[in-house]
């Protein structure tokens, strides 16, 4: 099998370099109309079918390492390396991307995927379909290369063949690990398609703006991916690690969370291009940087350059990477520089306060966060090249410098929505802005009678202080976002006599770009909510003897035994500890520590009682070497729960964009045209 | 015309406001619990786990405890967050603090961040004021009067509002 696969990664290396080469040729014949022996149409196709042909290739590749890891085929340095006999199906399929070879191997397959709907979707536009099509056919041949030449993964061992493998790394044998990689890869690889489309349009000087309304799609469900993955990984590391936290600031983390921050910032203005002809350069420049992001963070990860706890995936491809980088950025600024005429605006922004500065102001501090992320992954670095010495750049700078760069981007998501069009006035100013204030100032009294208090132990908490921002802030957008709604809805419930929830359902409809795009910003919301919690964490540790307890927040932990299990994958050990509140036994709790026999590498299984305000957190950290009493320790950790919620409502929010908004005809049809209520409050926004 | 003492009393509120702010941020925890948090919270551990002392617990760590212990004995021998910190740096090496110091090179890992939003932001607005060829002042106010409103664009800002507000495929 490893002969196989080698050979079908050598196919699809050929393949990717036919279709880039002949689909250059092939569109370099189309634009100088020069006579040749055959015809440039025909050769593009053939291109194209080698695009195909080649993802069945990558496909093929792949299929023989997962059989290899299902057929315990130790032969294979990566096999060995990342599996052993005892792993349970589900991590054996995770093998794929649990080391560098594997995870570069599902990188090439999933930009063949894309690929391959690419290619077969293309008749939508034949050759702005090419131009994307031989671009992806670009960057699949560097990853083929770095699979068949720098870091091959179906390479033999060398020497006798062990009876079993190291086994995977015990962090990723967690349920959530069978999903997160892939989701995040998608969002990583999703993002080349609107890059090879934004380029290819770029090239070709695509008339218009529909470039843009084709790769919607595209970027909208790969900015969904990477959003996902990010919350996977964030909900992994939090269940897995055993610091009762979700977010270090950890360069793997900042390295996925940078791409999304552009990508974010290239979803909000290319509205502007598309509505307006405007930010035209500025879009391609979002979208090319994302595209390098994604390859900066495989950089940074991959190259030993930064250390990570979740770098499981490190090796000598560094050089690779960069010199890919640089061909990518010569590329794009060759050719920007061509054909830079073709993205002169249509139109200029006219006000400061307006809809479209919003936007601008939005892209500005998105990208702001994205330096400053950037800026802190890289500064260890820089330190030690200027003055010789590494410094460490962790949670205290990202907590001073982002957060407060997060606070004002969450309060640009309210007001932005606010604003009209072009030009707005004090008095519009006033009119949208009254009840998000009222909000805001009443959250702060709420906050005040609940006992936040920004001094604690006499001395200014900052948490504090920011999660009272953030609560009352947040309290402010979500009011701006549903006084929103209730104009819009409220405008048809008159003009139709529908009830409130069904005319929401046909504002929702009638234009779902934009309320989705609200219900994703409500997700936001809810995520930062969850997020400002943290502030408020609680934690203990204690000994625990046989029916000693622990008492944190309105819980008493009671210790009712200790137990011993093993299978053939793993010992372990488990405190069982019965949760009292209120006197009232609720239920029990088994957190747990694990050694894995392949590797005899330890692991915490955290035990995790979650309800709306708050999670129960319990980590079994190991036993007292004098004593021989285990050591329990628990986490009180508000809101943690609502972070997760926020997702599943982006999630939605995203799905409700992505469905087609009602057409003129069937909108007609569902909502009678009444003209008689001609400046209604629902406008006013537009005023 | 704005009223000049309006204009003074609003500029003396927001000073005290940037005061009582810049107060609040220097002054530090006095206990020894706090002072141990708030520690532990700004040195790292060095066992390679990349968690924050105050944070690391994974099941083996040969370095937090010896190192929390440690903290904790230089807390009630009464030394100053400064020297602790020193004290530390000098130990483990300056990898062992959690974020870049105020001084030397390091200034310009926190200098840098708000360097280029300032640059950014003051660019941007200046950009919007060239294109809209109007004052800060003048475009803020510049309420568009229906009555004097030229019918061109009185057109043009309708079809935007009907594509945008409740267009088929309008966006935000």
């Amino acid at each position: 099998m490893a002969a196989f696969g080698s050979f079908a990664l050598l196919i699809a290396l050929a393949l990717a370099a036919y279709n880039l080469l002949a689909g250059a040729l092939a569109l370099r014949l189309l634009v100088s109309g020069q006579p040749a022996r055959f015809s440039p149409e025909r050769l593009a196709d053939t291109a194209r079918r080698a695009g195909i042909a080649g993802f069945l290739a990558v496909s093929a590749a792949a299929f023989a390492l997962i059989w290899s890891v299902f057929a315990n085929d130790f032969s294979i340095t990566y096999i060995m390396e990342h599996s052993n006999r005892a792993l349970p199906g589900a991590y054996k399929f995770s093998a794929l991307w649990s080391g560098q070879e594997g995870s570069l191997l599902l990188w090439a397959w999933l930009l063949g995927v894309f690929g391959f709907v690419l290619r077969l979707t293309h008749k939508t536009d034949v050759r702005l379909y090419a131009y994307a099509g031989t671009i992806l056919a670009g960057i699949q041949v560097f990853f083929l290369a770095v699979l068949n030449f720098a870091a091959p993964p179906f390479a033999l061992l060398k020497g006798a063949i062990p009876e079993d493998g190291n086994g995977l790394n015990p962090l990723l044998q967690y349920p959530e690990m069978v999903i997160h990689p892939p989701l995040l890869y998608l969002g990583y690889v999703g993002f080349s398609v609107p890059f090879a489309f934004a380029l290819g349009a770029l090239m070709m000087r695509y008339p218009g703006e529909k470039w843009i309304k084709v790769t919607r799609a595209w970027t909208m469900v790969t900015w969904l991916f990477l959003t996902a993955g990010i919350f996977l990984g964030m909900h992994w590391a939090y269940a897995v690690l055993g610091w009762g936290g979700y977010w270090g600031w950890d360069p793997v983390e900042n390295a996925s969370f940078m791409p999304w921050l552009t990508g974010t910032a290239f979803l909000h203005s290319v509205m502007m291009q598309e509505k307006r002809g405007m930010m035209k350069s500025w879009n391609v420049w979002l979208i090319f940087s994302t595209f390098l992001l994604t390859l900066l963070g495989t950089l940074l990860t991959r190259a030993g350059l930064v250390s990570s706890v979740h770098a499981f995936a490190q090796s000598s491809i560094g050089n690779w990477f960069v010199a890919f980088m640089l061909i990518v950025l010569a590329v794009c600024i060759f050719t920007y520089v061509l054909q830079r005429s073709h993205l002169k605006s249509d139109h200029h922004l006219e006000s400061l306060v307006s809809r479209e500065s919003s936007f601008l102001f939005n892209n500005l501090v998105l990208l702001t966060a994205c330096f400053v992320i950037l800026w802190g992954t890289l500064f260890p670095i820089l330190s030690e090249y200027v003055v010789g010495n590494k410094v460490t750049v962790g949670a205290p700078f990202y907590n001073r410098v982002a957060v407060p760069i997060g606070l004002f981007l969450l309060f640009l998501t309210g007001v932005g929505p606010l604003l009209p069009w072009r030009a707005t006035s004090f008095k519009s100013i006033r009119r949208n802005f009254v009840l998000p204030v009222i909000a805001l100032w009443g959250t702060v009294i709420v906050c005040f009678i609940a006992g936040v208090r920004v001094w604690r132990d006499g001395a200014f908490s900052t948490g504090d202080f920011y999660a009272l921002v953030a609560f009352a802030v947040s309290a402010a957008v979500f009011v701006a976002i549903l006084s929103e709604f209730l104009r819009g809805a409220g405008v048809i419930a008159r003009q139709t006599g529908r009830n409130l929830f069904v005319a929401t359902w046909l504002l929702t409809r009638r234009n779902t770009r934009r309320y989705g795009g609200y219900i994703i910003h409500i997700g936001v919301v809810v995520v930062v909510m969850g997020l400002a919690g943290a502030a408020f964490n609680q934690n203990q540790e204690k000994e625990l003897g046989l029916h000693d307890k622990l008492l944190i927040g309105p819980y008493t932990l009671e210790c009712v035994g200790f137990t011993q299990d093993s299978n053939l994958n793993y010992n372990s050990e488990y405190a069982l500890l019965d949760v009292y509140k209120g006197g009232a036994k609720q239920f029990q709790m088994t957190p747990e520590k694990r050694v894995y026999l392949a590797s005899s590498q330890p692991q915490t299984m955290v035990a995790i009682h979650s309800v709306p305000s708050w999670d129960l957190y319990v980590v079994y950290e190991g036993t007292n070497p004098d004593s021989g009493q285990p050591i329990i320790k628990a986490f009180l950790n508000p809101l943690v729960g609502w972070i997760w919620a926020g997702l599943v409502v982006m999630v939605f929010g995203t799905f409700v964009a992505l469905v087609p908004s009602l057409t003129p005809a069937s909108a007609a049809l569902r909502v009678p045209a009444v003209r008689t209520v001609p400046t209604e409050p629902a406008l006013k926004g537009g005023d | 015309m704005a009223n000049p003492l309006r204009f003074h009393f609003w500029m003396k509120t927001a000073q005290a406001l940037l005061l009582a702010v810049a107060v609040c941020f220097s002054l530090g925890a006095t206990d020894a619990g706090s002072r141990f948090n708030d520690l532990g919270h700004r040195l790292m551990c060095t066992c390679g786990c990349a968690q924050l002392l105050g944070e690391c617990n994974h099941v083996g760590c040969p370095e937090s405890g010896r190192e929390r212990k440690e903290l904790t004995g230089l807390i009630s021998d009464g030394k100053s967050d400064k020297e602790i910190l020193e004290w530390f740096s000098g130990k483990y090496g300056a990898t062992m603090l959690a974020a870049p110091t105020t001084h030397g090179f390091d200034l310009v890992a926190w200098i840098a961040p708000f360097a280029v939003f300032a640059a950014a932001l003051l660019g941007t607005i200046l950009l919007v004021r060239r294109w809209s060829g109007l004052s800060g002042a003048k475009a803020l106010g510049s309420a568009i009067d229906p009555e004097n409103e030229d019918p061109e664009d009185r057109e043009r800002r309708e079809k935007i509002r009907r594509e945008t507000d409740t267009g088929i495929d309008g966006g935000f």
